[in-house]
C-alpha cells in the first residue's frame, strides 16, 4: 500500500508541500522575531525591497510573512479539528443507519439529506455570526457544515459491506448485532474514510479562510483569509497582500487533495475483473 | 410514477424542509447571546426602547417558548421575514428586490460550470493519458484548490484593473441609462467575471466527475457490445458511454446546488453584485440577524428548486427511475 | 476453405501478470455451419482468443504471433478501421452476461437498429422492419412492444435473446459466443442453446462456442477443443471427445462432471434434523406515500425435513424461493409465519437475544468464496468467533479450528493467514470448516459450489462426501443443479416460484419424475442424454 502510495508522483508533491507548510506553522516563533501584529515597518512596503521583510508590509505595517506563517497555524488547525469534529457526527450517524437501516435509517437520513440541502457555507456564516467568531466556534460551524457527507459515504459503505456473506456468518456465529458492526463491518470501510478525510481537511481550509475573509475570523488569530479580506479594498495599490496569502492557501489545498487522491488511488485500487481468459 | 406526482412529492418535501430551517432559524435567535428582541433589532442603533417593546409583543417575548415558536414559523410561512432596522426596510422586500440579481449570477454560473466541466471531462477522457488530459486535470486540480473569493479578487485585477477588459465591479454601469438590448449587454458585460469565477470551482468539480465517470462507464460490457457491432470510438463514446456518465454528473450538481449558492455571497461580495449574497454581508457587519437569517432560508429555497430541476433533468435521462417505482 | 481458421497464434498478458501468455501456439479451424465448442475452466485462455478475434483484446494484452484467416484476410493484422467493418456485421460476438450487455438508456429497437447505422445500411424505415424481424426471428414475443422496451424490462433470457438479434443483424458468417448461457437458468439456458441451433441450420453460419459445461458441449458441438492454461489440449468431434477423452485432463474434467450417476440409495432417517413446517415468507417492495406495495411470495407455505444424517438437496431456478428457504431456516431471515425446529426448538419463534444462544445449532456455508470471508480478519479470527462467543475456552476452540483446517486439507498453519492469500476453492474448505467449528446439528449450503470451476468443485463435494460420512453430517444442499444434487444428496426437493413442488428420493426424482415441472428441469439438463447413455 505504501508502495503504492509513494509511487504516485503527485500525492509525494502533496506530501513534500504540506510538510513544508506544517514545518512553517510548527516553527513559526522560531522564524520571526516579531509577532503579525507587531507594526514593524512603514506600511504598503514592496515586495523584495527590504532585507528581513520578503513578502512586505500591509497596511498597517506588519510583517506579511510573518502573518503567512501563523495562519498557517489556524489554516491547519481548524481544518484538522473541523474534520475530526465531522467525523465524530458523521461515522457513527451513518454507521447506525446503514447498519440497522429502516425507521433509524430513515431518520438518519431525513436528518442528513436536511443538513446537506441547507447552503453550507450560508450556514456556516449564520452559525458563526450568531455565537461570535472566535476559532471554537468557527471550527464547530464548519464541522456542523461537514458531516453530511462523511454520513452519506459511510452509510453506502456499511451497506454494501453488510450484504456481504461473512457478516452473515457472523451472525450465524452468535456476534451481537453491535460487535459486528464494530468488528466486522467498520473495519472494511476505514479506507474511503481516510480518503474522504483526507480531501475534508482541505475543504475546510477553504471554508475557514472564506468565512475569515468575510470578517467571520476569531479577532485575535491571523489568518490567510482575514489577509485577503483586509487587503481587499487596496487591491489596485498592492496586489501582494491579497495574492501572497491566496498562494498559500492553494499550495497547501492542493498538496491536501493530491495527497487524497494518492490514498484513494492506493486503498482503493480498482480490482480489475478483466484481464482474466 | 409520472413527473407530475414526482412534483407533488417533491413540493410537500420542499415545504417541510423549509418548516424545518424555519424552526432551526427561531433556535438560533434565541440561542445567540442576549436578549433575542435586541438581537432582532439588531446593532443599528436603531433599535430604540419603544422599538424594541413592539417587538417583544410582536413576537410574543413574553409568552411561552412555543407560542413564540408558532408565531415566528407562522410570520414565515406568510413570506413575513421581519424588519430590517438598519435598513429601514421589511426583509422580504430587500431580498426581493435582490433576489433577481443573485438568480441571474447562480444560474449562469450553474450552466457555465456544468456544460464546461462536462464538455472539458469528456475531452479529457477521450484523451487519457496524454498531454492533454494531464493538462486538463492538472488546471482542474488547481480550480479546485482555489479560494473562488480569491480567483474572484485575482480576475478583478488581472482583467479589470491592469488590462482594463470586463468591469470588476457592479451589475450595470451606473447612470449611464442603458434601455432594452443595451443594458442587456450591459448586465451581460458585468457578469461575465463573477460568473466565471464562480463557476470555476464547480467546473472543476464536474470535469473531474465526468472524466471518472466516463471512464469507469467505459470499462461496462455494454461498451463491449457496442464494439462488438462494428460502431466507431467516436459514436460509442457519444451515444453509449456519454449518456450513462451523465446521471452521477446530474446528482452531484444537484448535491453541489447548495455549495454554489453559498458561495454566491462570496462572489457577490468582491462584486459588489447587488444579489442577495452582498445583502448578507453587509448585514454581518451591523449584525441584522434577521436579514441574514432570512437570506439564509432564500437561499435554502434555491437550493431546494435547483435539486427538483436536477432530479426532473435526471429522470428525463434515465427511463429505469419513472418504471420502476 | 475454412469459414475460419487459426494457426500458431499466441497472445501475450501485460509485465506482472501471473504467465507470460494467455495463449501459446493454439491452432484450430472452423468449418461453415459447425459448431466448435472451445472448453476450459477460468484462466484457460478461451476468452481472449475470442476478443483477439474481434480485436477487443484489453489494453496491454496483444497477439504475440500467428494469424486468424477469414474470408481470405489474416483479421489479426487488419488495420483498424478495416477491424470495426468487420465487426457485427462478418463476425458477431455475444456474451456471457445479459443483464450488463445491454446500454441500460436505449431501447431495445434502438440498440439492434444501430448495428445497421454502424455499417450504414438501409433508411431508418427499413432498418425498424429488419428489427422487428429479427426480433421475431429469436422468438421474442410482441415485437412492437419488444422494440419499445428498455432492458431492464425483459428477462435474463429475453436479453441473450436480444443480444442473439443483433448479432445476426447483417447475417455474419462467423458467431462467436462467449459463455452465453452460463447466467441463465436450466430451461432459459435449453432454449437459448436451442435457438443457436436452430439458426445455425438455417443461416449456415459457423459458430464458436466458448463454455466451460461439457453438458453445454453435449448439447450443440460439432467439434471440440479442449484449453488448459493457454494450450489446446485435446481437439476432436464432439462424440469422440466425450465418449473417448485421450488427454488426462480432459477425462478429469469429464470426470468431475456430475453425470447424473445415482449414488446407491441409502435407507431413510428417521430421527429429523430439522423440520419446516407450513413457513411462509412474503417480500414487500415499495410501499411509502407514492408508490403501490407488491408481493412476491419468496417462500409459500413449505413443509420439508432433513433427517439426522441426511443430504436433503434443495433444487430450484432463481427466483424459486430456495435461497430464502434457506436464509429463513437459519433465521438470518425471519419468516412471516410457519416453524423452523431444530432439535426442538423453534427458531423462527426466538427473540433475537435467544436466538443468539441457539445459531450455533444451524450453520451455513455461502455461495461466493470472495465474499463469505472477512478481508481484514485472520482464517483463526473466523473460526473461533463462534466457539468461543458460544463459551468454548479460546485454546480449547484454536486448537480445535487448527484440527479442522487439517481435515479441510488446508493445514493448521492455515489459521494465522488472511483470507486473500487462499484461492476460490480454498476458501470454500475454510468456510466448510468455519461451519463445522460450531459443532452444528444441521450445515446449510447456498450454492456452496456454484461459483467454482468444474474441476475444483469435484474436490469440494468429494470433501463434503467425506465429511458427512465421518461426522454423520445433516446437510440441507441447496442448488441450481440437479447434476450437483444427484452427486451428494440422499433426497431431492423441488421448488419453483415459492412452492415445494415435489420432494422424494434422489432415484424417485430422476428416474420416475411426479410432477411436470421436474421433469421439464431433467429435460432441460444440458447433456441429459448424454449423461444418460453414460449412466446406463
Amino acid at each position: 500500500m505504501w508502495k503504492r502510495f509513494s509511487s504516485n508522483i503527485g500525492a509525494m508533491i502533496g506530501v513534500v508541500l504540506l510538510l513544508a507548510v506544517i514545518g512553517i506553522a510548527l516553527f513559526a516563533p522560531l522564524i520571526f522575531a516579531h509577532t503579525p501584529w507587531q507594526m514593524v515597518q512603514r506600511p504598503f512596503l514592496t515586495p523584495f525591497s527590504m532585507d528581513g521583510l520578503p513578502l512586505g508590509t500591509d497596511t498597517l505595517g506588519r510583517d506579511v510573512a510573518s502573518q503567512l506563517a501563523y495562519g498557517a497555524r489556524v489554516s491547519l488547525l481548524v481544518g484538522l479539528v473541523s474534520t475530526l469534529v465531522a467525523l465524530l457526527i458523521g461515522v457513527p450517524l451513518g454507521a447506525l443507519a446503514g447498519f440497522y437501516g429502516n425507521w433509524v435509517d430513515e431518520g438518519a437520513m431525513r436528518f442528513t439529506e436536511f443538513f446537506q440541502t441547507i447552503p453550507n457555507f450560508a450556514l456556516a456564516i449564520v452559525l458563526v455570526a450568531i455565537f461570535e467568531p472566535t476559532l471554537a466556534s468557527i471550527t464547530i460551524a464548519i464541522a456542523i457544515v461537514s458531516w453530511p457527507p462523511v454520513a452519506r459515504l459511510v452509510r453506502a459503505e456499511v451497506m454494501s459491506v453488510r450484504k456481504r456473506e461473512f457478516v452473515d456468518a457472523a451472525r450465524l456465529a452468535g456476534l451481537s448485532r453491535p460487535r459486528i458492526l464494530l468488528t466486522q463491518v467498520l473495519p472494511n470501510t476505514v479506507s474511503p474514510i481516510i480518503v474522504m478525510a483526507s480531501l475534508m481537511v482541505a475543504t475546510a481550509i477553504l471554508l475557514e479562510s472564506s468565512l475569515s475573509f468575510l470578517g467571520l475570523g476569531d479577532p485575535n488569530a491571523m489568518s490567510w483569509g482575514y489577509m485577503i479580506g483586509a487587503a481587499r479594498t487596496v487591491i489596485r495599490s498592492a496586489w501582494w497582500l491579497s495574492f501572497f496569502p491566496g498562494i498559500a492557501i492553494v499550495i497547501t489545498v492542493l498538496a491536501l487533495n493530491l495527497i487524497g487522491e494518492g490514498l484513494n488511488d492506493a486503498l482503493n485500487p480498482h480490482l480489475s475483473r478483466r484481464g482474466k481468459a | 410514477m409520472s413527473i407530475v406526482t414526482v412534483i407533488l412529492s417533491r413540493a410537500f418535501k420542499a415545504f417541510v424542509t423549509l418548516l424545518a430551517i424555519a424552526v432551526l432559524n427561531f433556535c438560533l435567535l434565541h440561542a445567540a447571546p442576549g436578549d433575542p428582541a435586541v438581537v432582532l433589532a439588531g446593532e443599528a442603533g436603531a433599535a430604540d426602547e419603544q422599538m424594541i417593546e413592539q417587538l417583544r409583543e410582536r413576537f410574543g417575548l413574553d409568552q411561552p417558548f412555543y407560542v413564540q415558536l408558532g408565531k415566528y414559523v407562522g410570520s414565515v410561512l406568510t413570506l413575513d421575514l421581519g424588519y430590517s432596522f438598519r435598513q429601514g426596510a421589511p426583509v422580504a422586500q430587500l431580498i426581493a428586490e435582490r433576489l433577481p440579481a443573485t438568480l441571474l449570477l447562480t444560474l449562469t454560473a450553474f450552466v457555465i460550470s456544468l456544460v464546461l466541466g462536462i464538455a472539458f471531462g469528456v475531452a479529457a477522457s477521450a484523451r487519457v493519458g496524454k498531454a492533454s488530459d494531464s493538462l486538463l486535470t492538472t488546471l482542474a486540480l488547481l480550480f479546485y484548490a482555489t479560494p473562488l473569493y480569491w480567483a474572484a479578487l485575482m480576475a478583478v485585477l488581472v482583467f479589470s484593473v491592469w488590462l482594463g477588459w470586463l468591469p470588476g465591479f457592479g451589475y450595470e454601469t451606473v447612470g449611464a441609462g442603458y434601455t432594452g438590448l443595451a443594458r442587456a449587454f450591459d448586465i451581460a458585460k458585468h457578469l461575465v467575471l463573477p460568473a466565471l469565477t464562480l463557476g470555476l470551482f464547480f467546473m472543476a468539480v464536474y470535469m473531474r466527475m465526468t472524466r471518472a465517470s466516463m471512464l469507469e462507464v467505459s470499462q461496462l460490457d455494454f461498451v463491449k457490445t457496442a464494439k462488438a457491432k462494428g460502431l466507431s470510438g467516436p459514436a460509442i463514446r457519444r451515444r453509449h458511454i456519454l449518456r450513462n456518465a451523465i446521471l452521477p454528473v446530474v446528482t452531484l450538481a444537484g448535491l453541489q446546488a447548495g455549495q454554489l449558492v453559498g458561495g454566491a455571497v462570496l462572489t457577490e461580495t468582491v462584486f459588489a453584485w447587488p444579489g442577495i449574497g452582498r445583502l448578507m454581508f453587509e448585514s454581518l457587519a451591523a449584525r441584522d440577524y434577521n436579514t441574514i437569517l432570512g437570506v439564509f432560508l432564500v437561499s435554502a429555497a434555491m437550493v431546494i428548486l435547483f435539486n427538483i430541476v436536477t432530479d426532473i433533468v435526471y429522470r428525463l435521462v434515465d427511463p429505469r427511475i419513472g418504471a420502476k417505482a | 476453405m475454412s469459414a475460419l481458421s487459426i494457426e500458431h497464434l499466441s497472445i501475450g498478458l501485460p509485465q506482472g501478470a501471473d504467465r507470460a501468455f494467455a495463449v501459446e501456439d493454439i491452432s484450430f479451424a472452423i468449418e461453415k455451419g459447425e459448431i466448435l465448442c472451445v472448453v476450459g475452466e477460468s484462466g484457460s485462455g478461451k476468452s481472449m482468443t475470442a476478443n483477439a478475434l474481434m480485436g477487443l483484446l484489453p489494453p496491454g494484452v496483444t497477439v504475440k504471433s500467428g494469424r486468424a484467416l477469414f474470408e481470405a484476410r489474416d483479421i489479426l493484422r487488419l488495420p483498424e478501421a478495416e477491424k470495426q467493418a468487420l465487426r457485427g456485421a462478418r463476425i458477431a460476438m455475444i456474451f456471457q452476461e445479459p443483464m450488463t450487455a445491454l446500454n441500460p438508456l436505449m431501447r431495445i429497437g434502438e440498440q439492434i437498429a444501430e448495428v445497421f447505422a454502424a455499417h450504414d445500411r438501409f433508411s431508418q424505415q427499413e432498418r425498424r422492419e429488419k428489427a422487428l424481424n429479427l426480433i421475431r426471428e429469436v422468438g421474442l414475443p410482441d415485437p412492437e412492444k419488444i422494440i419499445r422496451a428498455y432492458p431492464f424490462q425483459l428477462s435474463g433470457g429475453q436479453r441473450q435473446r436480444a443480444m442473439i438479434a443483433m448479432a445476426l443483424a447483417l447475417e455474419p458468417k462467423l458467431l462467436i459466443a462467449d459463455e452465453p448461457t452460463t447466467a441463465l437458468d436450466v430451461t432459459t439456458q435449453a432454449q437459448i442453446l436451442k435457438l443457436i441451433l436452430d439458426l445455425r441450420d438455417k443461416r449456415g453460419m459457423a459458430v464458436m462456442f466458448i463454455t466451460h459445461d461439457f453438458g453445454v458441449v453435449a448439447e450443440i458441438a460439432d467439434q471440440v477443443i479442449v484449453m488448459r492454461e493457454g494450450s489446446v489440449v485435446e481437439r476432436g468431434s464432439a462424440a469422440s471427445v466425450l465418449t473417448d477423452p485421450q488427454h488426462d485432463y480432459t477425462r478429469r474434467l469429464l470426470d468431475a462432471i456430475p453425470t447424473g450417476k445415482l449414488p446407491p440409495a441409502r435407507a431413510p432417517r428417521e430421527v429429523p434434523a430439522l423440520e419446516i413446517k407450513g413457513l411462509r415468507k412474503v417480500y414487500r417492495t415499495g410501499g411509502g406515500m407514492f408508490r403501490p406495495v407488491r408481493e412476491v411470495r419468496a417462500v409459500d407455505d413449505v413443509s420439508l425435513t432433513v433427517g439426522r444424517g441426511e443430504v436433503l438437496g434443495l433444487v430450484g431456478e432463481s427466483g424459486s424461493g430456495k435461497s430464502t428457504l434457506g436464509r429463513t431456516a437459519v433465521r438470518l431471515v425471519t419468516p412471516d409465519g410457519g416453524q423452523v425446529l431444530v432439535g426442538g426448538t423453534d427458531l423462527a419463534a426466538l427473540s433475537e437475544e435467544e436466538l443468539r444462544k441457539q445459531r450455533h445449532k444451524v450453520q451455513m456455508v455461502f455461495q461466493d468464496p470472495y465474499a463469505s470471508l472477512n478481508p481484514r480478519q485472520r482464517i483463526m479470527g473466523a473460526l473461533t468467533d463462534g466457539p468461543i462467543t458460544k463459551g468454548v475456552p479460546k485454546a480449547q476452540a484454536q486448537a480445535r479450528a487448527r484440527e479442522l483446517l487439517d481435515i479441510v486439507g488446508l493445514g493448521a498453519e492455515a489459521a494465522s493467514r488472511f483470507p486473500h492469500e487462499f484461492s476460490g476453492g480454498q476458501r470454500q474448505r475454510i468456510g466448510i470448516a468455519r461451519a463445522l467449528a460450531m459443532d452444528p446439528e444441521l450445515i446449510i449450503c447456498d450454492e456452496a459450489v456454484s461459483a467454482l470451476d468444474v474441476s475444483i468443485q469435484a474436490q469440494v463435494l468429494d470433501l463434503l462426501r467425506d465429511l458427512r460420512e465421518r461426522f454423520d453430517l445433516s446437510i440441507l444442499f441447496i442448488t441450481h443443479d440437479l447434476r450437483v444434487a444427484a452427486q451428494l444428496c440422499d433426497r431431492i426437493a423441488v421448488m419453483q416460484k415459492g412452492r415445494l413442488v415435489e420432494i422424494g428420493t434422489v432415484h424417485d426424482i430422476f428416474l420416475r419424475p411426479q410432477q411436470d415441472y421436474t421433469r421439464q428441469l431433467l429435460a432441460a439438463v444440458p447433456g441429459a442424454d448424454w449423461a444418460k447413455a453414460g449412466a446406463a
